[in-house]
């Protein structure tokens, strides 16, 4: 007897796609993992400076399965080319393949994945638990924080999901009543009983006009004004490091107001001894000249704030880069207006950036200068490196601080 | 897709071969074969072939894995997928060529004899697998959808299993003694040797053994003396633990006989293939196909290659002058594929010569990391050549583990062995698999091995793992 060959069927193929469960949980094992190094992943430079369509790869650990396992410093064999000596080099730094594969296998290698995430996926993954802190009720309401659809009334025309099965045929029925009424009027004799049956009614069929839809109209969700300025410090004692640091910062500002709210403005301040505001472009690509006047960029952020978003229509959130290099004659100024801002304020954050082994010769810190601030919506922050970007990022936007 | 052969096409290639094999004296299942398109045949891969099989986040792991190698070129699609079960099944590619599946064909007919002769596989209960595999895979499911039980701790104990289920009898053949058995045999061992000159002698101490001992002798199945020995477990956990052994217990034989059965099927191929009359155009194709598949790989060991080698090689022995590619399988070859596996292969019919002619060498990894040839397989060091192959060959490359006592410190502590060979864990990987140890035992465990030339206890007791130089 031959062996039986079944032939393929595709209606097979299209349900048995059996694994999709546990590649779901896979990858949410995976996005678990994602989360918990994405400090790791923000200190990358990879993502810094990047469209939000981006695709970027991150190598994460793969999720392991561990089990008792030699170590690597076990020898095995393998298959030469027909001289080999004794002495070759057959790799250099890494393992060769690792012998047979079978299900017995033999060490494990460190298995990196590459996952193929957008980086509007890793913003997602990252702020999740965030939002802009104190965000008040302002006369004018505007920001558009959701867009849905409710239902309201009913239509004869429309798309198949929305139809209203029980309303259509409602109206069928009243249509069928009132022709018969109308019959009636007129005393005009019921059609004869089709057929042998009896009982057979005469068929009434649905017609278009019986059709009805449920009319759906968007509703919005406001929320209030905001505003998000980005001060940034781009003086010559910006490092390419510091600079670096505080870009990091900015982008993840600015893609978390762009992620999750619709409608908030975003500000660029750009300020050396002078502050003026710049583009998007300009502020993530600038290069650094001159000495450092904190106070101008203080001052043109109160009179853009004065200009353009009244604190009694705007919640205004300000966040502030520095190497906290500053001209010591400035820094009462500084102070001054620093408090200023935290009047207008919802938020102020005025982050230092001091990476280790930067020198610190000559140059005073802000931090302790700006002890002397009390204002409850006025926070500081030291950013020594770039693991400390995300953490400070958090506890600027943290809900539970706020 | 427009594909060059249909199903009858396969019927009547197949009706060929299967001539070839009955005259060669194979011994089969029936066979049965599914024709797949490459999406189904990733899915099978992920779960060893199985056509049911119970989910874990693992397969779907190994199917990202597999899909992706598949998506950037790194890994062709194998062109042979067969379980080893009774009907024997085995898996077509929906758009391989006609001499693809032919020789798939032939291949999956030397898989299914070795399946159904060779000792090891004599316990897998081929006939019931199929069902077997569904009703775990239900009965899991079962335990997932269970609101007193859910995913989470179904996978818990999953993880935890799946880290121990190589720990696992290693040998089906070796009868395991029972309690009973245990029991006589540590006393008869505990009595004085008969000694001839016992009146000149002086007596012996009787050192009494200590038979409350659990286990009275170290065992290796670890899945097993947790299910049996921890009172804490609930039914569905040892159900579990019970369902992954089996599993486990289903696939050893093709972890310990991955050469012979590679090569056993390289070899059933080649002689009908050239049994079989090809066109001329399949000719050439099939022997470009053969020689991918059985070609060696630099710096590994490709067990196609080895094994239709050694084969061969054992062919040759007492076959005539006629060229081993048009030669049945002898008398010989029937026996070992028989009574052998990898280990017992390698040591009875891999010559030196024959480790010359493939040039066969040890690599060692250096300080640098560098990989570098230690060995080769001449007059002086084939020995050891050889040697460091069959230690990482088939279950070899797993550690030797055993239980030693269940009540260590008088305390239901687990004490397990490492029975070292020179080879030293890898302590991330010991650490981790403690804590799934933990998890399942429910109370410390310890683990005695060397790491760097001295004695060590690591121990895990819950809250933190520990290192501690062992007493002895």
């Amino acid at each position: 007897m031959g062996a039986t060959i079944r032939p393929y069927s595709p209606a097979e193929s299209l349900h048995s796609d059996r694994s999709a469960g546990d590649r779901a949980r896979h990858r949410e094992k995976i996005r678990e993992a994602l989360r918990e190094n994405i400090a790791d992943v923000i200190a990358e430079q990879a993502i810094i400076g990047r469209s939000g369509d981006t695709i970027i790869k991150i190598p994460i650990r793969g999720i392991k399965e561990y089990r008792f396992v030699y170590g690597d410093n076990t020898p095995g064999v393998g298959e030469g080319d027909g001289d080999t000596q004794e002495g070759d080099v057959l790799a250099r730094g890494n393992k060769p393949g690792q012998g047979q594969q079978g299900v017995g296998g033999n060490l494990p290698g460190q298995d990196y994945y590459e996952t193929d995430v957008s980086l509007e996926e890793v913003i997602e993954l990252m702020f999740e638990d965030l939002e802009l802190p104190d965000l008040e009720q302002k006369a004018l309401r505007q920001v558009l924080a959701q867009r849905t659809t409710r239902r309201r009334g009913y239509k004869h025309v429309g798309v198949r999901v929305h139809m209203d099965k029980v309303r259509t045929a409602k109206s069928r029925i009243r249509r069928k009543l009132a022709r018969e009424h109308a019959r009636r009027a007129e005393s005009e004799p019921p059609p004869p009983p089709s057929g042998n049956d009896n009982r057979l009614e005469e068929r009434f069929p649905y017609h278009r006009e019986d059709l009805r839809f449920r009319r759906r109209i968007p509703d919005e969700a406001l929320e209030s004004n905001a505003v998000v300025f980005c001060l940034m410090d781009t003086s010559g004692s910006m490092d390419t490091m510091k600079k670096y640091l505080a870009r990091s910062f900015f982008f993840l500002l600015y893609h978390f107001v762009r992620s999750r709210y619709d409608q908030v403005d975003v500000v660029f301040v750009a300020h050396d001894t002078t502050a003026r505001e710049v583009s998007e472009e300009e502020f993530f690509a600038k290069g650094e000249s001159g000495g450092t006047m904190i106070s101008s960029g203080y001052q043109k952020l109160l009179e853009i704030i004065e200009e353009r978003y009244h604190p009694s229509l705007w919640n205004v959130y300000a966040f502030h880069c520095s190497d906290g290099d500053n001209f010591p004659q400035d820094n009462e100024t500084a102070i001054r207006l620093a408090r200023e801002l935290c009047q207008v304020c919802n938020l102020f954050g005025f982050g230092e950036i001091k990476p280790d082994g930067a020198s610190d010769w000559g140059s005073g810190s802000l931090l302790s200068e700006f002890e002397a601030i009390e204002e409850p919506n006025f926070r500081a922050l030291g950013i020594n490196g770039r693991d400390e970007i995300w953490p400070c990022f958090k506890e600027f936007l943290s809900r539970e601080e706020a | 897709m427009a594909r060059s052969w249909s199903v009858s096409d396969l019927e009547t290639w197949d009706a060929a071969i299967r001539e070839v094999v009955a005259g060669m004296n194979l011994d089969c299942y029936p066979q049965e074969f599914e024709v797949c398109d490459h999406e189904q045949m990733l899915g099978l891969m992920a779960y060893s072939g199985m056509p049911s099989h119970y989910p874990h986040w693992s397969f779907g792991k190994s199917f990202e894995q597999q899909k992706t190698f598949y998506d950037y070129g790194v890994s062709g699609l194998p062109y042979e997928m067969v379980i080893n079960s009774n009907p024997c099944l085995g898996y077509l590619m929906r758009d391989n060529s006609l001499l693809l599946q032919v020789l798939t064909i032939a291949h999956v007919y030397g898989h299914n004899d070795f399946f159904k002769n060779n000792f090891t596989f004599g316990f897998t209960q081929a006939a019931r697998v199929i069902e077997q595999f569904k009703a775990h895979a239900n009965r899991i499911r079962g335990y997932t959808e269970d609101p007193s039980i859910g995913r989470t701790a179904v996978e818990r104990v999953l993880d935890a299993a799946h880290a121990l289920a190589f720990q696992c009898e290693r040998n089906p053949g070796i009868r395991k003694l029972s309690r009973e058995e245990q029991v006589e045999e540590a006393i008869r061992r505990s009595r004085p040797k008969l000694d001839a000159f016992q009146s000149i002698h002086r007596r012996p101490g009787v050192q009494t053994p200590d038979l409350q001992r659990q286990p009275l002798e170290p065992e290796e199945d670890l899945l097993g003396l947790v299910r049996d020995h921890n009172p804490r477990l609930h039914d569905w956990e040892r159900d579990i633990l019970d369902i992954v052994r089996q599993r486990m217990r289903y696939f050893l034989p093709q972890i310990e006989t991955k050469i012979m059965n590679e090569g056993w099927a390289c070899y059933t191929h080649r002689y009908i293939m050239n049994r079989i009359d090809l066109p001329q155009d399949m000719r050439m194709e099939f022997l470009v196909r053969h020689n991918q598949v059985v070609r060696p790989i630099q710096g590994q060991i490709n067990p196609y290659h080895l094994g239709l080698a050694i084969w061969d090689d054992i062919a040759r022995r007492d076959g005539a002058d006629e060229e081993v590619h048009l030669l049945p399988p002898t008398e010989a070859m029937f026996q070992s594929r028989e009574v052998d596996r990898d280990v017992s292969f390698l040591r009875r019919f891999l010559t030196p010569e024959l480790m010359r002619k493939l040039d066969l060498f040890e690599y060692k990894t250096g300080r640098g990391g560098d990989v570098v040839v230690s060995k080769v397989s001449d007059e002086d060091s084939w020995r050891q050549v050889k040697e460091t192959l069959i230690r990482n060959t088939g279950m070899n490359s797993v550690p030797v583990i055993k239980v030693v006592d269940t009540d260590y410190r008088s305390n239901r502590h687990l004490l397990m062995r490492h029975y070292f060979d020179g080879r030293e864990l890898q302590l991330e990987y010991a650490e981790r698999t403690l804590r799934y140890v933990y998890d399942l035992w429910q109370r410390p465990v310890h683990l005695e091995t060397r790491l760097d030339g001295t004695g060590r206890l690591l121990g895990f007791d819950g809250d933190s793992f520990s290192v501690r130089t062992a007493m002895d």
